[in-house]
């Protein structure tokens, strides 16, 4: 049996006494892409937070690839292979795209020569950083400052650094939030192409639902903090409840 | 094109600085060498205030220290300037991995409030230990031996000493340079724009903080070690909280945005003040005035405000 990527037991955030995550409990598998679906408040950041390290959990445990993982600080669990994007872009306005990702690639590669990094410029970073943005087709912009590039751009930086760190499980939250159509389905491409490759674990949350039938393999639908749904994407569609609660008994074009 | 006429304009600058002693009038010399001093000392600060981000009101300690050591070791060794100066850096370095380990983790206005008390803590010790620091009378009255590497100078002499600092200053600059244009020096810049995410990058931003801290403190050591034998004393007001101002002002000054900025802001600082003081009792006033007005309304600092406006002309 395969281990899974990511066991997670009874993930509890209260703030206060408020539970912002209640008692959530989830496997995933290797190379499965995970889609997280929830009205706004329904506590998703706030379970990527507590994955990525920017928040300690109350309660409960995570494991990544069998190591506890719970409460350690981000830059720990980044290099144990776990990657994350932000909701609200998050990138080094004043560098060039280029030099954004060079920081998110040193991190990986940082060991091997270290020292002579004190006083040079790291010329495989460099490359790698122009492959990485070749891949994305972001090379015309590799040295343009990246506070004055297009939003959607600037998403497709953030997953730039998100990949640059070679996660082998990558936590997006909101990748499309924002997009034109344009942009959007770029992005989803990118992402089914990614999840192809087969080296990588994916959750996404995301509001666009034709992104998210589009991609995932497996949906977690949440409600106030707790796990309404679980499951392939045909059966939460069916789901009762979720209908009732998150999508809307109304929405036709769901059931379709 | 800009880059070529850049380049020109240092090396017109660096070929004055070198020709100096023939083409001024002596006192220059020793203002000259104040600058240059001084603006190591503000380009070593620069380098965790306008990269990093890090505003520290006790860099004074590491320039103090590395004035102590130089002058006691004058004192009381034979030991060439070079050697006393390497040891100036070591010191510097050392008190800045001490200080820099308690002060990183912290952020903003907390970590330049500690800074602060470390620096104040300093010139407390520096202040109060008599028997090794001779306390408020300072360290004074060493001879000036050798440079070291064989070379025969007359290192009391005003214009030679001033060749001395300006090729030390070069050569410690030009490392500065490649420190702040390198992979390290990028992340520096990183932090400043946005710590977290440079952990989300998998980064230990302390230790990253910590480094740049402690690289600082070796500058200014050096800065430190090279002002000791130009005033031919090394007394407390070096390690006092108002001299860890200096660096801050003449950063602001000059502008943080660029690596030159600092030097640029000590050679105004010291001009300024010499020949403000010249007339008038009132220099801090002068200063202030100067100050609040870049503030409000140059904040990339004179040279700052000067190459954005340059390097954005077509």
């Amino acid at each position: 049996m395969t281990q899974p990527t990511l066991q997670i037991s009874n993930l509890t955030k209260r703030f206060g006494g408020v539970a912002a995550v209640n008692g959530i409990s989830l496997d995933v598998m290797p190379k499965e892409t995970l889609a997280i679906i929830g009205p706004n408040g329904a506590g998703k950041t706030t379970f990527y937070n507590m994955l990525s390290g920017r928040m300690v959990p109350t309660e409960g445990r995570i494991l990544f690839e069998g190591q506890d993982i719970t409460g350690l600080p981000p830059h720990r669990i980044s290099r144990m292979g776990v990657s994350r994007s932000f909701q609200i872009n998050n990138i080094f306005n004043e560098m060039s795209v280029r030099e954004n990702v060079e920081v998110a690639l040193t991190a990986y590669r940082g060991d091997s020569r270290r020292w002579a990094n004190i006083a040079s410029r790291n010329r495989p970073v460099q490359d790698q950083a122009d492959a990485l943005l070749h891949q994305l087709s972001l090379s015309d912009l590799a040295t343009k400052r990246a506070g004055v590039v297009s939003y959607g751009d600037k998403r497709l930086v953030e997953i730039a650094m998100v990949l640059a760190t070679q996660p082998r499980l990558v936590l997006l939250d909101e990748p499309t939030a924002g997009m034109t159509p344009d942009e959007t389905h770029r992005v989803t491409a990118l992402v089914k192409a990614l999840a192809q490759t087969g080296h990588y674990t994916f959750l996404i949350t995301e509001h666009d639902m034709s992104v998210v039938f589009d991609v995932a393999d497996r949906i977690l639908v949440m409600h106030r903090g707790e796990t309404l749904a679980l499951g392939r994407p045909d059966e939460v569609r069916a789901h009762p409840e979720v209908r009732k609660a998150y999508l809307g008994d109304t929405d036709e074009e769901l059931v379709q | 094109m800009k880059r070529r006429l850049t380049q020109l304009v240092l090396i017109i600058i660096l070929a004055l600085l070198v020709l100096l002693p023939w083409i001024t009038p002596y006192f220059y010399i020793f203002i000259v060498t104040e600058i240059l001093i001084l603006g190591l000392f503000a380009a070593s600060f620069n380098l965790i205030f306008g990269y990093t981000g890090m505003l520290s009101f006790g860099h004074a300690a590491f320039f103090g220290v590395g004035a102590y050591a130089s002058a006691l070791l004058l004192q009381s060794s034979e030991w060439p300037l070079l050697a006393c100066l390497v040891v100036a850096v070591l010191t510097g370095a050392a008190l800045a991995l001490i200080i820099g380990y308690f002060s990183v983790r912290l952020n903003e206005v907390y970590f330049s409030m500690l800074t602060l008390a470390f620096g104040m803590m300093v010139y407390a010790v520096v202040h109060q230990w008599r028997s090794v620091t001779n306390g408020s009378d300072g360290i004074a009255g060493f001879q000036m031996t050798s440079l070291g590497l064989g070379l025969d100078l007359t290192l009391g002499n005003p214009s030679v000493y001033y060749h001395v600092v300006l090729a030390i200053v070069v050569a410690a600059t030009a490392l500065l340079y490649l420190v702040c244009r390198s992979s390290f020096g990028l992340i520096l810049t990183a932090i400043r724009q946005n710590p977290e995410r440079v952990a989300f990058c998998g980064l230990n931003v302390a230790r990253y903080r910590l480094a740049a801290f402690t690289i600082a403190g070796a500058f200014a050591g050096l800065a430190g070690g090279l002002m000791a034998p130009f005033l031919r004393i090394a007394s407390p007001e070096l390690v006092h909280w108002s001299m860890s101002a200096e660096p801050v002002l003449m950063s602001i000054l000059g502008g943080t945005g660029y690596f030159l900025g600092p030097f640029f802001g000590a050679g105004m600082f010291v001009l300024l003040e010499t020949w403000i003081t010249s007339w008038t009792q009132a220099w801090m006033l002068v200063l202030g005035i100067i100050l609040a007005l870049m503030v409000m309304f140059f904040r990339r600092g004179v040279l700052g405000t000067f190459l954005d406006w340059w390097l954005e002309r077509k």
